[in-house]
């Protein structure tokens, strides 16, 4: 018994804080929480950039590394997006767009190939070799946008950013498009299994045959590509571009790795577990401002739910009889 | 009866550490080649440069004849050339299949999108532990290998590398974790192995053992080939002398 509900503690404390604020709705507003399609919009929309990056990391933590580096990758996609479609004159708004997209989503290959490289090639640890990154990569944001935002006006942009289809924020279906991309790749195919296996045992992944180095390279370049699509939601969201964008979100990210379930140590870890976590961290946010607290506490309580599933990690080892040396 | 491998001398050094000094050996079909030696003497450097793990800072390897580089071990695997671990390198997060199969996953097709085979690769670990007669309960397959007993893992490991009709398997140590029962199957398999005409090369401490399964032995002493004798014409005294004198 125990051991089921430390495997979906998760998904339960979802529940209940989706049942206290409820509750708190009904008793103090005389109104609701759940059924109020603006919350579920906002809520989601609010879920969607962290998320996106939440993927990316999701494998990198698998693989047992980490990436510091997202929420200032984020930030200078979102500056390299603005600044190429303000070059375009209006009436090219769709070559805009596309141009936009492509040399960003390129341009972000080059973060994670350097990352990538550090780590499996130089031994950099992940840690330290993705902390250089963020630097760089925040430096390099202010420097493209010369210490400001970059605002650019785009119909497209602006639709992608504020549209909705069937009542679903444009940018929640595309990052739900990213979510049913990554939860593919990592589970249902070799570059997912290597992944695991990485993260579970590194010589016996060299042993079997496996090209480490290329699966670690491919590994930090898809978390910053996932980055790089977080800062063009944002952009578009905002229709600007800033450097800072991300700064907020690299905790919430990490932590809704370990929200989801991925063990520090690598090894484990599910796309469906993230999701759980970006949505758990992004209803304290939201609801801790329905409550009308002071918006401090997400902090306090995100925190401790981080902390939280750290621990609940360990004691699942523990009860599962998984090995693990003391 | 051919050579299927020949190692001509290997050296391997380790910053000061002169690991393989001009070491050779050889390798007949179906033959079972037993490496010993005290700590230290080479016998898991030497393999490893076989594996593909380690490149040797000199000397050369023929294969089937034909001279060859192996400069990774997934090159080693597609020659025919498994290796079991002393420390098994299983993935313990990952099932049996995902072990036996890691590397080299088999794909299948779901609405038309390549997935893994985890159904396929359930049904071959089945068979293979059943073939091997190792007792693994049907319900544990599913479970990461991380769960199972010291047997098991070594079932599995001796289960992968022998899936892939392998023509070279390196056993390191393959005995030194197992309770008795566990290690007379693996003598078992050894001898089962080499009537399929797998050629093996075997590292143990275990001179018993030694003498039981193989047919010719090597003695390695801090990275010096000290002594190549056919078992039917040694005792281990002489091996142990060799061991520690050289």
């Amino acid at each position: 018994m125990l051991k089921i509900i430390s495997s979906f503690w998760n998904w339960i404390f979802l529940m209940a804080i989706l049942a206290f604020l409820e509750v708190f709705a009904r008793t103090v507003y005389e109104t609701t929480f759940l059924l109020n399609p603006f919350v579920i919009q906002s809520v989601l929309l609010f879920t969607a950039a962290p998320l996106l990056i939440g993927i990316g990391q999701t494998f990198v933590i698998i693989s047992g590394g980490i990436d510091l580096s997202v929420a200032f990758a984020m930030g200078l996609a979102s500056v390299v997006f603005a600044s190429i479609i303000k070059f375009f004159a209006p009436e090219y708004a769709i070559t805009a767009v596309a141009v936009a997209f492509m040399a960003t989503s390129l341009i972000m290959l080059i973060p994670g190939f350097i990352n990538g490289t550090l780590i499996s090639r130089l031994n950099v640890p992940p840690f330290i070799g993705t902390l250089g990154m963020y630097g760089v990569a925040r430096g390099v944001g202010y420097l493209t946008a010369d210490g400001m935002t970059v605002p650019f006006q785009n119909d497209i942009v602006f639709i992608i950013g504020t549209g909705k289809i069937l009542g679903i924020p444009i940018p929640v279906i595309i990052a739900l498009f990213f979510v049913i991309l990554a939860h593919y790749l990592l589970s249902y195919t070799k570059f997912g299994q290597h992944t695991y296996a990485l993260g579970g045992n590194r010589q016996a992944a060299i042993r079997s045959g496996i090209n480490i180095r290329r699966q670690i390279l491919l590994i930090y370049m898809l978390c910053s590509v996932c980055a790089g699509m977080a800062g063009m939601i944002y952009a578009a969201r905002f229709s600007a571009g800033a450097p800072q964008a991300g700064e907020p979100l690299m905790l919430d990210a990490i932590a809704a790795v370990f929200i989801g379930g991925a063990s520090f140590f690598g090894g484990s870890g599910k796309i469906i577990g993230t999701v759980i976590g970006a949505l758990i961290i992004a209803i304290i946010q939201f609801g801790i401002v329905f409550i009308d607290i002071k918006p401090f506490w997400q902090f306090v309580v995100v925190g401790v739910v981080i902390i939280v599933a750290v621990v609940v990690d360990q004691s699942k080892n523990k009860l599962s009889g998984v090995r693990t040396d003391e | 009866m051919n050579n299927i491998l020949e190692v001509s001398s290997i050296s391997k050094r380790f910053g000061g550490v002169q690991a393989l000094d001009k070491v050779s050996i050889t390798l007949k079909t179906g033959e079972v080649l037993a490496l010993a030696g005290d700590n230290g003497a080479g016998k898991t450097t030497l393999i490893k440069v076989i594996a593909g793990v380690y490149h040797p800072d000199n000397g050369s390897i023929k294969y089937e004849k034909k001279n060859i580089i192996i400069d990774n071990p997934r090159y080693a695997r597609e020659l025919g050339i498994e290796t079991i671990y002393q420390d098994l390198a299983l993935a313990d997060n990952l099932n049996v299949g995902a072990n036996i199969f890691l590397g080299k996953e088999p794909m299948t097709k779901k609405y038309g999108v390549p997935i893994i085979d985890r159904e396929h690769m359930l049904s071959e670990s089945n068979k293979i532990l059943k073939n091997l007669e190792i007792d693994i309960p049907e319900d544990s397959l599913e479970e990461p290998v991380g769960k199972l007993s010291g047997g098991q893992r070594q079932a599995v490991a001796i289960g992968r590398a022998i899936y892939w009709n392998a023509k070279i398997l390196i056993m390191d140590e393959p005995t030194a974790a197992l309770g008795v029962p566990e290690q007379r199957n693996v003598m078992e398999l050894i001898k089962k192995l080499r009537e399929n005409d797998v050629a093996i090369i075997y590292i143990s401490h275990n001179l018993s053992d030694i003498f039981q399964a193989s047919d010719r032995i090597v003695v390695l002493r801090r990275g010096l080939k000290v002594g190549e004798k056919l078992i039917s014409e040694t005792t281990s005294d002489e091996i142990l002398k060799l061991m520690v004198q050289g």
